[in-house]
């Protein structure tokens, strides 16, 4: 059997974020390949249901990135985001899943390297944490 | 026999007569002149079950049970939606839900087995006990709470004013961390088999602790473990009974005392307290005991108008009209609260009431949609 490798489900913003990611590649950055990436046009179009479900569904961690506060390609998605995923923490931790499992990071299209240290520090911490105690998968 | 047809029989459709007195009365009908709770049962007998599956409309009903309360024949029609929920979502008819299913998730996820942080609003002050005769059944009031922050915070106050108002009558209840969702709106979104599961974990939860009284603050687990859990395992070993009961019996054994108010109040009878369960009078007599004047809307008990969701699964602008009717009704009394034991009731009147557009007949309405058993430990004596 293999060696437990944590799942990533990262949620990138399209107009930072997930520029971020693709220029962590396109610049060779080394980074853990544990993550998947899901582009969103916004992170404020982020439902606490897409985070509830991806651990429902055997991720070990959830990633969210998106535009600093005030970069916003709409304005104040990001702070809806912000809004959005504290209560989604403190619903985690009435469910009995650690906080730490949910991350919230801004991320420009410029800061590859923060994407790609960000990676290796949540691949880091998730290994810390161990495999996500809800297991079984969706009905 | 077909699984559709055992469903009409059980429901006792196939003595509809079609007099159409569901439809008259339906709330949703009333707006949405497309839906009828007659035509549904209708199709189903004539054999066009792909067509009751297909239909949306199985989903647009908000299973107030005003129509199994007048009709003739006692057709059971919830009792039919419910069950034919589950056979659509097999055939790939699945409800649009509120939050994009968030609620529905985080029930699901009670259950996996993971160790909950289910008593976070258990202070040091409350008194609890782990095993014991008395067993409050906390639902996911705190969660709902967390969830819907902007709309309905103080429901994560309900599970600690119920065990206050508990303490003060001199009872421990039994509180427990591996309770699970009651599995009500799963079941009325047709997913049977998540519900079992949540049931059978419910129920060795309650037995391990060698309860004898369930108690519960919300209308919705009290309706499932009453009708629900015994329709799925006949009999339980324990007695379900809803606080406004259990408290009402307290209040009469002198074992309660409330400050002197002067508040006025208002009552919404919600479906699952009322008309499934008949439990009119008992908030009445607890408000009357704390000599709080209540001034009654103009439809009240079994004709109450319903808070216009289902299980977080008919969210429309139905929804919205059955809201706003009864928020002007509430209006109209001129206290300053609603009170009602559900909590989803609770979630979504104030939804309507906090929206960003909201209705401009609701411009100068500052009515609070509150939760009856805060209320209750609001007015306790030598209570803050």
């Amino acid at each position: 059997m293999t060696e437990w490798d944590p799942k990533i489900v990262a949620f990138c913003c399209n107009w930072c974020s997930y520029a971020g990611a693709d220029l962590a590649g396109v610049s060779r950055m080394q980074y853990p390949p544990n993550a998947r990436v899901i582009r969103i046009m916004c992170t404020g179009r982020l439902e606490p249901e897409f985070i509830l479900r991806a651990l429902e569904l055997g991720a070990d961690g959830v990633l969210v990135a998106g535009c600093h506060i005030g970069c916003c390609h709409y304005i104040s998605g990001n702070e809806r985001a912000e809004v959005k995923i504290a209560m989604t923490a403190e619903l985690l931790d009435v469910l009995g899943m650690d906080k730490r499992r949910l991350r919230l990071e801004w991320i420009s299209a410029s800061e590859g390297r923060i994407f790609a240290d960000t990676m290796k520090d949540f691949v880091n911490q998730l290994k810390e944490l161990g495999p996500n105690p809800v297991k079984g998968g969706a009905k | 026999m077909t699984k559709i047809e055992k469903i009409i029989e059980d429901a006792g459709a196939f003595d509809c007569v079609e007099c159409g007195k569901c439809t008259s009365l339906c709330p949703v009908a009333k707006i949405n002149p497309n839906f009828a709770p007659r035509l549904i049962v209708v199709k189903a007998q004539a054999g066009m079950e792909s067509e009751v599956k297909a239909d949306k409309d199985i989903w647009s009903c908000v299973t107030c049970e005003i129509c199994n309360d007048m009709c003739p024949y006692e057709v059971d029609f919830s009792g039919f939606i419910q069950r034919m929920r589950g056979e659509a979502v097999d055939m790939g008819n699945s409800p649009v839900c509120s939050e994009a299913g968030a609620v529905h998730t985080m029930q699901r996820l009670t259950g996996k087995g993971q160790k909950q942080n289910r008593l976070l609003w258990l202070t040091d002050d409350l008194k609890v006990k782990d095993n014991g005769d008395v067993f409050f059944f906390t639902g996911c009031a705190y969660q709902l709470g967390v969830l819907f922050k902007d709309k309905a915070e103080e429901l994560k106050r309900v599970p600690a004013s119920v065990v206050k108002i508990l303490n003060a009558a001199g009872i421990e209840p039994v509180v427990s961390n591996n309770e699970v969702c009651c599995g009500h709106d799963l079941i009325w979104s047709g997913n049977e088999a998540v519900f079992e599961e949540l049931m059978r974990k419910n129920v060795e939860t309650i037995k391990a602790t060698g309860a004898k009284t369930v108690v519960f603050s919300c209308a919705e687990g009290y309706r499932t473990f009453s009708i629900d859990y015994q329709d799925f395992l006949g009999d339980l070993d324990f007695e379900v009974k809803h606080i406004s009961e259990y408290l009402l019996d307290l209040i009469k054994e002198g074992k309660l005392e409330f400050k002197d108010s002067n508040a006025k109040v208002t009552y919404h009878d919600s479906c699952r307290l009322g008309r499934h369960m008949g439990v009119y009078e008992q908030p009445r007599e607890i408000l009357k005991a704390m000599k709080v004047e209540l001034v009654e809307m103009p439809s009240i008990k079994d004709k109450a108008i319903c808070c216009g969701v289902n299980a977080f699964a008919s969210c429309s602008e139905v929804s919205r009209k059955m809201q706003l009717d009864r928020l002007l009704e509430a209006k109209g009394t001129g206290t300053s609260a609603m009170l009602t034991f559900c909590p989803k009731c609770l979630i979504h009147y104030n939804c309507l009431l906090t929206m960003e557009k909201k209705p401009l007949e609701l411009d100068k309405v500052e009515i609070n949609v509150r939760d009856f058993s805060n209320f209750i430990a609001e007015n306790l004596k030598g209570g803050k």
